[in-house]
């Protein structure tokens, strides 16, 4: 197992869920993958199809609506996959705290959570210093 | 001799040297991409990394579908894409080729789509039946023009169907490509390529931003990794074939001919990374419509002219 580690650690294909975000952190997602950063150096690619992804990138709160859907996606992804929480709202709820449409108090209440990013919304720099720490804790 | 067959279709043209050769140049592609995107690119051994870690992932089949079809279908794709490259890479390297290989050669390219259709449709994701209407459409338009293609040389060698005659030919008389017909049948012959590989312009069944990676939607671990595998092999044997075709092949008499030899295999995958980085995806109905209006009528204005011996 831990040279699989190894290897998974060097290729990480992300998928975006967004779970009711105010857009936020999705335009920021966005920004990871411009030439600017080019999270492409350290084999990070962004695929449109959960079935191929290795880590989910969650935005925003959890509303009741898409509480389901997060659980449908997370059952649907193959087995060894991370979560990663993107922005305050996944953490804490953020601006929309106190909103009755709210389903648990934090993502983690829904789905397992290995990392949270707080930050609204976290600067690309952040993203890839918590991807990175997610997967320095893969032995 | 048994084993000799063995160890072509399983070390060296074949499974071993493919894959290997495959991935070094699917990281070519990322990197030349990379570089006209002004961006750093992957590590060398990215794709090997890719592969590697889709053998270890989850399977996941769907529920109530033919899933024998949908196991099945990456199965066959891969050995036919294997089969193709032995022959393409035994008549590229040793000169040596079984009677009829160029019809072969066609039959099995065919069966690497009708199994991307086959696999793609057994899911019933309605984004997976999108794609393989579209690869279906496709198939239909540039598999004509990629016939009229390889009829070039065929006639041109004195209506000969083996990859070694034709290389024989060319020792003999000089390039195909140095001719008006054989200039004319490598340019449609370079976007049928396209097509087949399911590059840029031509990604339309695929379309990861349109109908996120279409026909592979449904496939995950190491079922992927054969779709993936065997895209990977294509980058070897259709640039190759091409070479073969029109170019001469490779000669190992000298160090300098083989330079040659690689820097023309060279050059037609980094001709094909550069239309692939330099054109957008166009509609399904546009490329049947350029492949039947324009590039089939070009490709037939070529065989006429091979036929006439220009």
């Amino acid at each position: 197992m831990a040279f699989y580690n190894k290897i998974i650690k060097k290729s990480i294909w992300v998928f975006h869920v967004s779970a009711s975000p105010c857009n936020n952190c999705d335009i920021e997602i966005l920004d990871l993958i411009t030439p600017g950063y080019d999270i492409e150096r350290f084999g990070i690619k962004l695929v449109g199809s959960v079935r191929h992804a290795d880590v989910l990138l969650v935005t925003g709160i959890v509303s009741h609506k898409i509480a389901p859907r997060i659980k449908q996606l997370y059952e649907q992804a193959p087995k060894p996959v991370f979560v990663v929480g993107i922005g305050t709202c996944t953490v804490g709820g953020a601006t929309f705290k106190q909103s009755y449409n709210k389903a648990g108090a934090s993502l983690d209440k829904i789905i397992p959570v290995n990392a949270f990013i707080p930050g609204c919304p976290p600067k690309p720099e952040a993203m890839i210093d918590g991807i990175v720490k997610l997967l320095g804790t893969l032995k | 001799m048994f084993l000799k067959y063995l160890f072509y279709l399983l070390i060296f043209p074949g499974f071993l040297f493919a894959s290997v050769f495959g991935m070094i140049v699917g990281w070519v592609d990322r990197k030349v991409s990379a570089r006209v995107q002004f961006r750093v690119g992957p590590p060398f051994f990215q794709n090997f990394y890719d592969i590697f870690k889709l053998w270890g992932k989850e399977v996941i089949l769907v529920k109530n579908s033919p899933y024998f079809i949908f196991l099945i279908a990456p199965i066959i794709a891969f050995a036919s894409v294997l089969i193709t490259s032995t022959l393409v890479g035994t008549a590229f390297f040793f000169n040596l080729s079984i009677g009829g290989d160029l019809i072969f050669i066609i039959y099995l390219m065919m069966i690497y789509s009708v199994a991307l259709i086959l696999g793609a449709s057994s899911t019933g994701n309605i984004y997976s039946s999108i794609g393989a209407g579209r690869e279906m459409k496709l198939l239909l338009s540039d598999e004509l023009a990629f016939i009229l293609v390889i009829l070039v040389p065929i006639i041109q060698a004195g209506y000969k169907i083996d990859l070694t005659q034709i290389l024989i030919y060319q020792q003999a008389n000089g390039m195909i490509i140095g001719s008006a017909s054989g200039i004319i049948a490598f340019i449609v012959g370079i976007i049928c390529l396209q097509a087949k590989m399911a590059m840029q312009p031509f990604d339309i069944a695929h379309a990861e931003t349109e109908i996120i990676d279409g026909v592979l939607i449904e496939y995950s671990g190491t079922l992927l990794a054969f779709w993936k595998l065997s895209h990977f092999i294509m980058y070897v044997f259709l640039p190759m074939l091409l070479v073969i075709l029109f170019w001469g092949g490779i000669s190992f008499a000298s160090v300098g001919s083989i330079i040659a030899g690689v820097l023309k295999y060279l050059l037609i995958v980094v001709l094909m990374i550069l239309i692939k980085n330099t054109n957008p995806r166009i509609r399904i109905d546009t490329a049947i419509s350029f492949f039947w209006k324009y590039a089939s009528p070009l490709a037939l204005v070529a065989v006429i002219l091979a036929i006439f011996g220009v």
